[in-house]
């Protein structure tokens, strides 16, 4: 199987590298020196194996969903990575890079999270680790998201709120890689996506790929085949669909779509399609499409789903849509809320409003009735049952 | 054209006072009052900060001012407008400082061009790689005679070090201590490497920046480099005491010490 990686500067095509400030850089190339030894070495791969089987309940299953499969007329697989540990697909690259941080002999860890599901990966892992745990998140998102800061805070973890710019994710991000700039001996920062300078985005997707891994040998049993028709997940930062794309990307028939947050439409100010609509520019510390005015000002982008609400894209994912390799299609508030409840209702699965995003394009493909289709439901929606439930009363 | 950082080196090897401050705060025309009056104050070089909305290296203290400026509505095309006729007032050297992402959308050519023209005499950009400093950035910069001034910290290796030098004219931007800016760390526990540098014999002369707040923080910053960078400290103080000349004499003689 191929594997996917930048070149040694970090970059995939003219994305990626490494822009940041002297300050960050011993940190930095401390990792880019160390990371893919550690992640190859024989007894970091048990380790990290056996605690994605024993704690974090892997292979997650690939569900043949009859329901959505008789309704879209295709063969519509769900790859569940909603029945993780902690309800989502980051505890992958938590394990990943605590482990790692060990191996580098850091103390202590800190991370960023928007709607909580990185943060409370990240605080889960340093418990069970034995690692101190500081999360930034931002102001706003303390505020609408308080059951996943209730999780992180029983978990042991500090959360410190980040009070400059608009106090989102984005803010949360620039807290965190200042607090890593103040504190370069002892520190290892866990970014949650695939975004960030090198070796994040090559780090992250790499402990990520599991999920495309499984989905492979799972085929292989079901379908006879590890080359499905298409794969299908949502991107904010773009962690869950690298890591269902990964060992897909170079097998010369999968088709890749990648699924951002159309917010109100794309033609509104109300959105956060990236892809879409950004232009090339730098964001914490990569070099990839990011919303942003004419003067180069990062703008706060809006979607419903918190987790999928940042500026800027993977920079694989910037490449990867530009060479052609993943179709990026936009899916709006409405559809992803629709297609939410739609899932509910016909296969009793309530999944994260992120996922719902990817699970929206089944209405907008045109499938053959032999395409094998796997749609990664990357969490489940116990943390946006606020949101549901206002539709919820709505509809009745 | 003569670059008028390699002349204040020339001239004068220490004691040097640089101040910081950021464009567009905390008025959105202030820039060339407050430059008119640092060097009426008798500073021998200005860093203009040109505001950005996400700052990685800074501390709290700049980024609200530049969050300011940016709601007061400063652009670089705007600062460059301001700056239009300042050398028929300014002579001390300018030094713009900004993150890479606005110099990129406004073209990295059209900015060094502009700087030339308005006689900007050299350029920090704090998260400006070296490589794509050498590819997009180099040849423009030697040909218009900008400088281009890179960051050393604490935490930077000898080898690094070495290529940052090769890399740099004018001087170089020591930074006191790995942190953000305004951090409040404490000088007197980097004297080691302030003195690991000193004895390297780069080809760059060295200012320390980052929280040099006082006269004794400005002090040891010129007993182991050529003079400090002040940036937090000066906002704070613009920020509770005004523009005017008044307040930024102040400001100069509590730094030195002159009474």
């Amino acid at each position: 199987m191929k594997h996917f990686n930048p070149d040694e500067k970090g970059y995939y095509g003219q994305y990626g590298g490494a822009f940041i400030p002297e300050m960050l850089q011993a940190n930095i190339i401390e990792l880019q020196e160390h990371y893919l030894t550690i992640i190859k070495d024989e007894s970091f791969i048990v380790e990290y194996q056996q605690l994605l089987k024993d704690y974090v309940g892997r292979p997650t299953p690939l569900f043949y969903s009859n329901n959505l499969s008789k309704q879209y007329n295709a063969k519509i697989y769900l790859k569940r990575e909603d029945l993780n540990h902690t309800g989502a697909h980051k505890i992958n690259n938590t394990i990943g890079q605590i482990l790692l941080a060990k191996r580098l002999n850091k103390k202590r860890i800190i991370a960023e999270t928007g709607a909580g599901q990185h943060g409370v990966a990240t605080a889960t892992t340093c418990a069970l680790l034995g690692l101190e745990c500081t999360v930034f998140m931002g102001a706003v998102d303390i505020e609408r998201q308080k059951p996943n800061v209730e999780r992180m805070k029983m978990l042991g973890a500090e959360v410190v709120p980040a009070l400059s710019g608009s106090q989102t994710l984005k803010d949360a991000t620039n807290e965190a890689i200042r607090e890593w700039i103040n504190n370069p001996k002892d520190t290892h920062y866990v970014i949650g996506s695939v975004v960030g300078p090198h070796p994040y985005p090559d780090m992250v997707a790499k402990f990520q790929s599991i999920i495309s891994e499984e989905i492979a040998k799972q085929l292989m049993e079901k379908e006879n085949t590890d080359k499905p028709d298409y794969v299908i997940a949502c991107v904010g930062g773009g962690s869950n669909a690298m890591g269902a794309f990964y060992h897909f990307i170079d097998n010369g028939h999968t088709k890749l779509i990648a699924v951002e947050a159309a917010g109100k439409g794309v033609d509104t100010e109300e959105t956060a399609a990236s892809i879409t609509l950004g232009q090339k520019g730098i964001i914490h510390g990569s070099m990839t499409y990011l919303m942003q005015t004419a003067d180069g000002q990062i703008i706060e982008p809006y979607s419903i789903s918190a987790g999928l609400d940042y500026p800027g894209i993977g920079p694989a994912h910037a490449y990867l849509s530009d060479i052609g390799k993943v179709t990026v299609e936009a899916v709006t508030d409405e559809e992803a809320i629709q297609a939410a409840f739609h899932l509910t209702k016909t296969d009793g699965i309530i999944p994260a409003l992120e996922s719902a995003h990817a699970l929206a394009i089944l209405e907008k493909v045109k499938f053959n009735p032999s395409d094998i289709v796997v749609v990664n439901v990357s969490g489940r929606g116990d943390k946006d049952m606020l949101t549901y439930s206002k539709y919820f009363t709505h509809e009745k | 054209m003569k670059n008028r950082i390699t002349q204040l080196f020339k001239r004068k090897d220490k004691e040097i006072l640089s101040i910081y401050f950021t464009a567009g705060y905390p008025n959105l025309d202030n820039t060339t009052t407050i430059l008119t009056h640092l060097e009426q104050a008798g500073v021998d070089l200005v860093e203009i900060g040109i505001p950005y909305s996400d700052p990685l290296a800074d501390g709290p203290t700049i980024q609200k001012s530049g969050q300011i400026a940016l709601d007061n509505g400063m652009t670089l095309q705007i600062l460059f407008e301001q700056l239009k006729n300042i050398r028929e007032t300014v002579q001390i050297p300018i030094v713009l400082m900004g993150y890479l992402n606005p110099i990129l959308q406004y073209g990295v050519n059209n900015f060094l061009q502009q700087c030339a023209v308005l006689g900007v005499d050299g350029i920090i950009v704090p998260d400006l790689p070296m490589e794509y400093y050498k590819q997009h950035f180099e040849e423009a910069c030697h040909t218009l005679n900008i400088s281009n001034i890179m960051l050393i910290s604490n935490e930077t290796s000898q080898e690094r070090i070495r290529q940052i030098d090769q890399c740099t004219t004018g001087f170089i931007y020591m930074v006191s201590s790995n942190s953000i800016t305004g951090a409040n760390k404490d000088l007197n526990t980097q004297t080691d490497y302030y003195s690991r540098i000193q004895q390297n014999k780069l080809n760059n002369p060295t200012l320390i920046g980052f929280n040099i707040h006082n006269n004794d923080t400005y002090k040891l910053s010129c007993q182991y480099s050529s003079g400090a960078i002040i940036g937090s400290a000066f906002v704070k103080h613009i920020t509770a005491n005004g523009i005017a000349q008044n307040s930024i004499n102040n400001f100069t003689n509590q730094i030195k010490n002159n009474n």
